[in-house]
């Protein structure tokens, strides 16, 4: 069966998981990016391929980061954007998700950006869509993640060059997190050959090796020469939960102090896709350190989704 | 498709050169378009000793038909490390033909400031103008068939030839 991502000539239509992309596809955003950053830096910051297309922004679960970057994104590219958090509209009176996206496509919509509770709601939306109509998951669940896991690879290939000698270290909520699923993919398809989980076993979800990566439960040696440490944002509700004692002592044993940083090569560089829980995966001196590439992450992300759009915007059915 | 005798690259490129030197001052500012015009902007910051460090811009994200043809596999950055607001800008391509990829280029440029001038430089005019375009310096005019692609490459050494591709 083909990937439903895919046309026929193997080109992105939408991009809804990393997981199964070819490497060349990976390849192409990323190289497209790269491009599109110089943008970004002129007098004016807009190039004009997605003039007179209709973006919509469909966000049924609340972002403020990802939601702004893809607007940026969007208008960029000079596409019209339209922002819905759904949360508070039409789903509190009961209509169904493929009626809200019906409504919105008879709007004239060209792009979908969803973010879902749902695993698997951006997959349903693009099924559902005719075919010149393309989706991009902005999240789903603890399903996928995709553009956060291509702005944390185009973050790695920036500083360290060639995947095929990095050593990957991610740290933490393995099991809630969407954005370590899909920077798991990313890395294995680009070539990394030591990709490393790290956190408590009630984080780290079962057979979480047949992803490919080691399995750490501690630090010292989970982080031990790693070229990239990545940070993930442990929940709220999971310091309260049953998964863990506290949050101080999560933070003893996995929040990243310039002491556990020490395990990694010196020029390690610290990644997190924020927001940031400060004094709980990540301490101050750590996060605002110069080892830190956090903020150079949330400018990438935006040629990212700059060259997602613009790929899939051109790729017929 | 060796019937057509097409002119020597290089030859054109010091006739380029002739032309251009009386035209160049501390203003001027060269910006080449990939990949051939790259090649050729080179050559002639090189040999015209132009001041202004040299632009190169691949105009993918400003093409016309990217609703019909969609992105192109392989966009280049752009890069105009001058600043273009008040200078002559030279823009080089290798071969004119619809003049699309120059209203592209053009558009891109504006993006970047605005210049006091912008001249076209081209090694050849093959004719078969979609669009109210015409190179200021050209290399010379040669005639093709509408349905071949004359192209530029460029040898390990740096020379420059032009070849005649059928189109795929």
């Amino acid at each position: 069966m083909r990937n439903p991502q895919l046309n026929a000539r193997g080109e992105l239509r939408h991009l809804l998981t990393i997981e199964g992309l070819p490497r060349e596809v990976l390849v192409h955003i990323l190289d497209t990016a790269k491009s599109f950053l110089g943008v970004t830096e002129r007098e004016v910051k807009k190039v004009p391929l997605l003039r007179g297309k209709s973006v919509f922004n469909l966000f049924f679960e609340p972002s403020t980061r990802t939601r702004t970057t893809f607007e940026i994104a969007a208008k960029r590219l000079s596409a019209d954007v339209v922002n819905l958090a759904i949360s508070t509209s039409s789903q509190t009176k009961g209509e169904t998700l493929l009626d809200t996206v019906d409504n919105l496509a008879a709007m004239h919509a060209d792009m979908f950006v969803v973010r879902h509770a749902s695993s698997g709601a951006p997959f349903l939306i693009a099924r559902h869509m005719k075919p010149h109509v393309h989706v991009v998951n902005a999240g789903d669940g603890r399903h996928a993640h995709p553009t956060q896991g291509l702005l944390d690879a185009y973050t790695i290939r920036h500083y360290k060059r060639d995947f095929g000698r990095l050593s990957v270290a991610i740290v933490g909520d393995i099991l809630h997190s969407r954005v370590a699923r899909s920077l798991i993919h990313a890395l294995t398809t680009l070539g990394t050959p030591d990709v490393r989980v790290i956190g408590p076993q009630t984080l780290l979800p079962a057979g979480v090796e047949k992803l490919g990566v080691s399995v750490h439960h501690d630090m010292a040696k989970g982080l031990r020469d790693a070229d990239v440490v990545v940070m993930l944002r442990l929940q709220s509700e999971r310091m309260r939960g049953p998964l863990l004692p506290s949050a101080a002592e999560y933070f003893k044993s996995y929040g990243l102090t310039p002491e556990k940083l020490a395990f990694a090569k010196p020029d390690a560089i610290v990644m997190h896709p924020g927001p940031m829980n400060r004094g709980v995966e990540i301490d101050s001196a750590v996060a605002d350190g110069e080892q830190a590439v956090i903020l150079p992450q949330v400018t990438f992300g935006i040629a990212v989704r700059m060259a997602v759009m613009s790929i899939l915007a051109g790729t017929s059915a | 498709m060796s019937a057509i005798e097409l002119p020597d690259a290089e030859g054109l490129l010091a006739e380029l050169v002739r032309k251009l030197r009386p035209q160049i001052s501390r203003d001027t500012g060269i910006i080449g378009i990939y990949t051939g015009g790259v090649w050729i902007a080179e050559r002639l910051h090189r040999e015209l000793g132009i001041e202004q460090p040299m632009g190169s811009i691949d105009i993918s994200f400003y093409r016309d038909d990217y609703a019909k043809a969609g992105l192109h596999p392989q966009v280049k950055p752009s890069n105009i490390p001058f600043d273009v607001s008040g200078r002559h800008v030279l823009v080089v391509d290798d071969v004119l033909f619809t003049g699309r990829t120059v209203r592209g280029a053009m558009n891109e440029i504006f993006d970047y400031g605005r210049p006091a001038s912008i001249s076209l430089v081209v090694l050849v005019d093959r004719g078969g103008r979609e669009l109210p375009i015409c190179a200021q310096y050209v290399g010379a005019s040669v005639t093709v068939p509408e349905s071949a692609m004359l192209a530029l490459s460029r040898s390990d050494g740096g020379v420059l030839t032009l070849q005649l591709e059928k189109n795929a």
